[in-house]
């Protein structure tokens, strides 16, 4: 176990050993690859705080999360839960109800076909047609591309649902609203969070782009400014923030889901 | 539970009960023409090969499945949908695996607006009626097979219904379970007081459980022979009053049995 842990690290450790000293003999220029100490130490600058710490002025709490690295991942991650929210929130009851109803279904089906394959990041020149700069197109976008993955499970999930569940229900003699409430409404529940998942992951995607184009924080942002003065240090930095923060996004939603389907046969372990 | 509590008959009258599937040269008769009355309190066992329409009549007195003519009626009411006076029991145990066992057991008394506390002491009499208290708080996924028949049978028995139906409960259980959970069936059946209708594949389950046994002859659906079992019970499976009738009960369920097997290697793709 610990040896095979060891063995897990030595070739990303190699490579950053390869890396270093490749950068520094000067193999590469600091523009192209920076060496990682020089990632290290800009990464670390970024997450302290800018200015000297003033009792009185702010709380200590909110002056530890003032660097520049804290504030854009917290604005980024407001972007994604703000966008997850209103795009789960339309696409949820709007998959139950053409998961329920088949002339709905008929109806909609078809064009949701055609609308489905458009990646979200093609609505971006539509977005700021739309909406101008700032927030609002990126927080369309975001929308949208949680809205679609969302939307297309819920449906399928309300789909699925094993009739033997309906029939025990009406069985033992629930109505319409108690079989939707407390019979289809769960059964669907895997599937609606497997859309989640897949969705809050595009979301991120998304606000990553979006933050680039639409506004002037966030890691996305922030990223494509320090390509203006060269500082691939920064850039790579950024870009690491951007992968900690989807793993801890990830990590969280499939906690969640572990809770939330802890009846669930599949999560058997 | 006193019988005052239930409606004044749990009779059930099947009257030339019809059932076509389908139309035309696909058409399949499942019931010709059926007719039986099933006193109340009696444990009626349906037995017959597959495809014999066992289980549609079971669906048609449970209301899941709409005759094509004749009717039936419990308690002089004419049988049109499904409802908790006709409690289901199921070979796939279909509890609703996101509630726990408690939850499955209270779920019908939800439905019925039974206020909490009493809902409450309801759930705790019956869960320990089945010997499922120290699994209260389980998931379904968590139960051995035994187990969620118990909870599914509980499920049912909560909302106390004049009729239990029954389609292959034990079907899908070994050998010991199974007789384990027949004869906790029968101490229920005798302290509950309730009218039983079991459908069955296993001639000897029929014997032991039964107080009247209809055979169903295999496609279209007939009763081919109505069987009392006048023993006592406990029953014992070795007796030879037992294997008397298991012995002619076999003849005919196997003479079903042939046909079903010759419709069968004449037209594979059928079911």
């Amino acid at each position: 176990m610990r040896l095979s842990s060891l063995r897990g690290a030595l070739v990303p450790v190699g490579l950053l050993v390869l890396w270093e000293i490749l950068s520094r003999v000067g193999v590469f220029s600091p523009i192209v690859l920076p060496p990682p100490s020089a990632v290290a130490v800009k990464w670390y600058a970024g997450l302290l705080p800018a200015l000297p710490y003033e009792p009185g002025q702010e709380s200590y709490l909110a002056w530890i999360f003032s660097g520049e690295m804290p504030h854009d991942a917290a604005s980024s991650l407001t972007r994604v839960l703000a966008g997850f929210v209103i795009g789960a929130g339309l696409a949820v009851p709007t998959g139950l109800m053409l998961g329920t109803s088949d002339r709905l279904y008929g109806l909609f089906n078809p064009l949701l076909q055609v609308l489905r394959p458009i990646p979200p990041i093609a609505y971006i020149p539509l977005a700021i047609v739309w909406f101008g700069l700032g927030n609002p197109p990126a927080l369309f976008l975001i929308a949208l591309g949680t809205f679609f993955p969302v939307l297309v499970n819920t449906i399928a999930g309300v789909r699925q649902v094993d009739s033997i569940y309906i029939r025990a229900a009406r069985n033992l003699g629930a109505n319409s609203w108690t079989m939707f409430r407390r019979v289809i409404l769960p059964a669907a529940s895997p599937y609606v969070l497997a859309g989640m998942r897949i969705g809050i992951g595009t979301a991120f995607i998304v606000v990553i782009v979006a933050e680039m184009i639409a506004v002037s924080d966030g890691l996305g942002y922030r990223i494509l400014e320090a390509r203006e003065y060269m500082w691939s240090d920064k850039i790579i930095g950024g870009m690491l923030t951007i992968g900690i923060l989807g793993l801890i996004i990830d990590g969280a939603m499939s906690r969640l889901n572990d809770h939330l389907l802890r009846w669930h046969r599949g999560l058997e372990r | 539970m006193s019988a005052d509590r239930q409606p004044k008959s749990a009779e059930i009258v099947v009257a030339n009960a019809v059932k076509v599937f389908g139309t035309g040269t696909a058409a399949v008769a499942a019931l010709q023409d059926i007719s039986t009355t099933v006193p109340e309190g009696q444990f009626l066992c349906l037995l017959g090969p597959s495809g014999c329409g066992k289980s549609t009549l079971l669906n048609a007195i449970a209301g899941f499945t709409p005759l094509t003519d004749g009717r039936i009626t419990m308690g002089g009411k004419v049988v049109t949908q499904p409802g908790p006076d006709r409690g289901m029991v199921f070979q796939e145990y279909a509890l609703f695996p996101w509630m726990t066992v408690e939850d499955n057991v209270r779920f019908g008394l939800d439905i019925k607006g039974v206020p909490k506390p009493e809902a409450t002491i309801a759930v705790d009499r019956i869960v320990a009626t089945l010997g499922l208290s120290d699994f209260r708080k389980r998931y379904p996924k968590d139960l051995s097979g035994g187990m969620r028949q118990r909870v599914a049978i509980a499920r049912i028995l909560a909302l106390d219904p004049p009729v239990m139906l029954m389609d292959e409960p034990f079907g899908a259980l070994d050998a010991l379970t199974r007789r384990t959970l027949q004869d906790e069936l029968l101490r229920i059946w005798s302290e509950y007081r309730k009218t039983i209708v079991f459908v069955t594949h296993s001639i000897e389950e029929a014997i032991y459980l039964a107080d009247r046994i209809l055979v169903m002859t295999y496609r279209p659906g007939r009763i081919k022979r109505d069987v009392n079992v006048p023993m006592p019970r406990p029953r014992d499976p070795a007796s030879q009053d037992f294997n008397a009738i298991k012995r002619e009960l076999g003849a005919l369920v196997m003479e079903e049995q042939q046909r079903f097997t010759n419709a069968e290697l004449h037209a594979p793709a059928v079911d």
